[in-house]
């Protein structure tokens, strides 16, 4: 397909994999953070670690919205389609995330909960629209780039009347989330050179938003598509920064990304949500101003306010290392659980079921490496 | 969840809030309300159903040269 296959072309990995060689100075250390775990699953599909010199390291970031949302989210979905007893709308990323007492979105629809898997927000108003009488929740989750169909949906529920649709909105930032991240690293946290930036929530909310990431922490960034060859071509252009001394916002993903973003986009979601004073993230803990609400404009449609849900403390799986993992303090492979009691069909952790998590990465392309190497 | 797939726009309805787009053999439909000017022919960011933006043709050509270029000084370089 076009736009996929010619970024995906192994003549092309070969020169940027010698180019890499090349400009890495074997003396030093070049540890790069790929934010987002489509960046992860991009390195351990097409091999692009085993193509980086030993000293070009790849540190995976926080970013996979079903990794890093608390458990206590999943309860609070699960009770309000058991307890308040409403249809509940999902992406599929969600349905076999553990939530507290190893309860999941799967296991609640397996008892008897109308939980629906849906693709895009318009199937969430359609089932809302084919039933009045029942009550439909779309458990909104995402970064920007999941951000703006929410926001949609949103609009077209205001503008019809739509009286039985609402949202569960745990929409994320990520711009938060990075700085959370460069505050903490350093000897005590993870240790990193440069940063591999978001590549579909940049074509939202534009290179700009990066700025603070060279001006408050020193550290160059550069914002990288999810395919491998732009993978590679933006590590080679995080160490040409490194080695020149430089320390920038660079772009790689041109073809999609520009300074300002998409405009339209950014409206509609100024219009509907507004900052969280504080939200919690899984393995990053509070953060303020990291996630949205739904604006008081739009308060009628936050499912937050429609069906109220106490949820008490939730315990993690004991010995789970996602939080560490999410901060790329730690590897998959450092956790005990890793692909012994921990496995895509049984996950103990978020981590191991999202398709962008790093310890699915590992399991599915990476869990004999070691052994091998 | 971040993942966006390039589309080919086929066809945009009348009130052109949606249009039908290729996505190598299979077509689907996709919410154009995030975005604006879109036209047949033109390559879109496809994701949970929503146009995100569309691909400039010119800056993934100039990409893929970049590219292109880093390998060659590579070789010629030794």
């Amino acid at each position: 397909m076009k736009y996929i296959d010619e970024f995906r072309d192994q003549h092309l990995a070969r020169g940027l994999a010698g180019a890499i060689a090349a400009a890495a100075h074997p003396t030093r250390q070049y540890r790069l953070m790929e934010f987002c775990g489509g960046h992860t699953h991009a390195i351990f599909r097409y091999g692009v670690a085993d193509l980086m010199p030993a000293n070009v390291r790849f540190i995976h970031g926080p970013g996979c919205p079903v990794c890093v949302l608390p458990m206590t989210r999943i309860d609070h979905a699960i009770a309000l389609a058991t307890a308040h007893g409403v249809t509940l709308c999902t992406y599929a990323d969600l349905m076999r995330v553990p939530a507290g007492e190893r309860r999941s979105l799967l296991k609640a629809k397996a008892a008897g909960a109308d939980i629906r898997m849906i693709y895009s927000t318009a199937d969430a108003l359609r089932i809302a629209r084919a039933d009045p009488e029942r009550q439909v929740v779309f458990f909104a989750i995402g970064f920007e780039t999941t951000t703006p169909p929410t926001a949609v949906a949103a609009k077209a529920a205001r503008a019809e009347g739509l009286k039985n649709f609402s949202i569960f909105c745990n929409h994320v930032l990520t711009p938060p989330a990075l700085r959370t991240i460069l505050a903490t690293a350093g000897p005590d946290g993870v240790q990193l050179d440069g940063i591999l930036g978001p590549s579909h929530v940049s074509t939202v909310i534009g290179s700009r938003p990066y700025e603070f990431v060279p001006a408050a922490f020193g550290k160059p960034i550069v914002i990288a598509g999810f395919e491998p060859l732009d993978v590679m071509q933006s590590a080679l252009m995080l160490i040409r920064q490194l080695n020149d001394g430089r320390c920038e916002v660079e772009n790689q993903y041109t073809r999609a990304v520009t300074l300002e973003g998409n405009r339209k986009a950014q409206a509609l979601m100024a219009e509907v949500f507004r900052p969280r004073e504080t939200f919690e993230w899984r393995g990053l803990g509070f953060l303020p101003d990291s996630a949205l609400r739904l604006a008081d404009d739009y308060a009628d449609l936050d499912a937050e306010r429609r069906f109220p849900v106490a949820i008490g403390e939730v315990r993690e799986v004991k010995g789970c290392e996602c939080p560490a993992i999410l901060r790329g303090v730690k590897e998959p492979t450092d956790c005990k659980l890793f692909g012994t009691v921990c496995t895509p069909d049984n996950p103990m952790g978020s981590c191991m079921v999202s398709s962008e998590g790093a310890c699915a990465a590992y399991w599915s392309y990476g869990r004999f490496r070691k052994v091998e190497g | 969840m971040c993942l966006a797939i390039p589309a080919r726009i086929t066809a945009i309805d009348p009130t052109g809030a949606t249009a039908t787009v290729a996505l190598g053999e299979v077509s689907r439909e996709c919410s154009l309300a995030l975005i604006e000017d879109a036209a047949v022919g033109d390559y879109v960011l496809m994701h949970v159903g929503y146009a995100l933006n569309r691909i400039s043709p010119q800056e993934a050509q100039q990409t893929l040269a970049l590219m292109r270029e880093a390998g060659v000084l590579t070789d010629a370089g030794g």
